[in-house]
């Protein structure tokens, strides 16, 4: 009898693992210094209380793919989501270390942070390749939308069939123009916030509950 | 002696006779070599992703330092009888250009106008 017991325990531990939905992972995917890790530490800020990584102006700050798990959010439609975040270095085509030493570090440190960067880069491709379920596409609204990076990006997330979010950040500052992000990327949803002041993050969560959930 | 920059433009036909990582190679050993690369037909998206990450693990302090590369977007177009009647489409990749990160310089890019300037090493 208590065998049987233990055959049903076991058989039943055996289906919930393998059909258990693992959490949906959203990736947060730009060019550098688009401020992914502000509005990364932002959402987490606003829900947990924690945050997932230091942020700069240099650009490559985050050099290493960063995830936050179970993050719960409720957007104002009462709808909640719960997913891990997953903050991406900077994409790029090209990374070259004198970039670094412009910004006042020694060569060393910057050829350093370079090797780290292209590391990072490779990384972040091979986890939207992988592991991504979502994607929230950030972009700086003082910036050329039209760079070719971001024309490749998100093509390359549409071919995976990815859902996917365009936010243009930094709208506080005088020559945001979320309206060129828009023209650029007219297939998918854009949202205008600054995760640096916290703008609009109310219409970001809902979005991200609408469309993610 | 006359400095110049070569200038590669690889066919159509030749792309479709290479698997993604042959293409990927081709390219980045052309580029690694200081030459310009033109594509009559451009990457699949998958193979842009891996030339990205490919790329990322060849550059060195002070030799190469990675690629620019300019192309249209991904053209949507129906595919043949069938698709126009049950709206299928087929992604159509366009012409490329792919060259050294510090030799090739975009100068303007508008919907259908890329303009690039490329220098000799």
């Amino acid at each position: 009898m208590e065998f049987l017991v233990r055959t049903k325990q076991r058989i039943s531990q055996f289906l919930k693992t393998l059909f258990k939905k693992r959490t949906c992972r959203i990736g947060i995917y730009g060019p550098p210094n688009a401020g992914k890790t502000t509005l990364a530490n932002r959402i987490v800020r606003d829900w947990t209380g924690d945050a997932v990584g230091p942020v700069s102006e240099v650009p490559h700050e985050t050099r290493r793919v960063r995830r936050k798990q179970d993050v719960t959010i409720t957007g104002q439609n009462g709808n909640s989501l719960t997913f891990d975040i997953v903050d991406t270095p900077g994409v790029t085509t090209k990374i070259d270390y004198n970039e670094f030493i412009e910004y006042g570090f020694e060569k060393e440190e910057a050829v350093r942070r370079a090797r780290e960067a292209t590391e990072g880069v490779a990384e972040a491709m091979h986890w939207l390749r992988e592991d991504i379920d979502g994607v929230i596409y950030m972009l700086d609204s003082t910036q050329d939308p039209f760079q070719q990076v971001n024309i490749m990006m998100v093509g390359i997330i549409e071919s995976r069939k990815l859902p996917i979010l365009i936010v243009g950040n930094k709208n506080d500052l005088p020559d945001a123009s979320p309206a060129r992000i828009k023209s650029a990327f007219p297939q998918h949803p854009v949202i205008a916030i600054s995760s640096l002041e916290g703008t609009n993050m109310d219409e970001l969560y809902e979005k991200m509950t609408a469309y993610f959930g | 002696m006359i400095r110049g920059v070569q200038i590669d433009l690889i066919s159509a036909e030749r792309l479709d006779r290479l698997t993604s990582m042959e293409k990927i190679r081709l390219i980045l050993d052309d580029v690694m070599e200081g030459n310009i690369v033109v594509l009559e037909k451009g990457l699949a998206p998958d193979e842009q992703s891996k030339l990205i990450e490919i790329t990322m693990r060849e550059i060195t302090p002070d030799g190469f330092s990675g690629i620019e590369m300019e192309t249209y977007p991904v053209k949507d177009t129906p595919d043949g009888f069938f698709s126009r009647l049950f709206g299928g489409k087929r992604s159509e990749t366009r012409l490329t250009v792919i060259g050294p990160a510090n030799q090739l310089k975009t100068i303007k890019k508008e919907k259908d106008l890329i303009s690039a300037w490329v220098s000799s090493r």
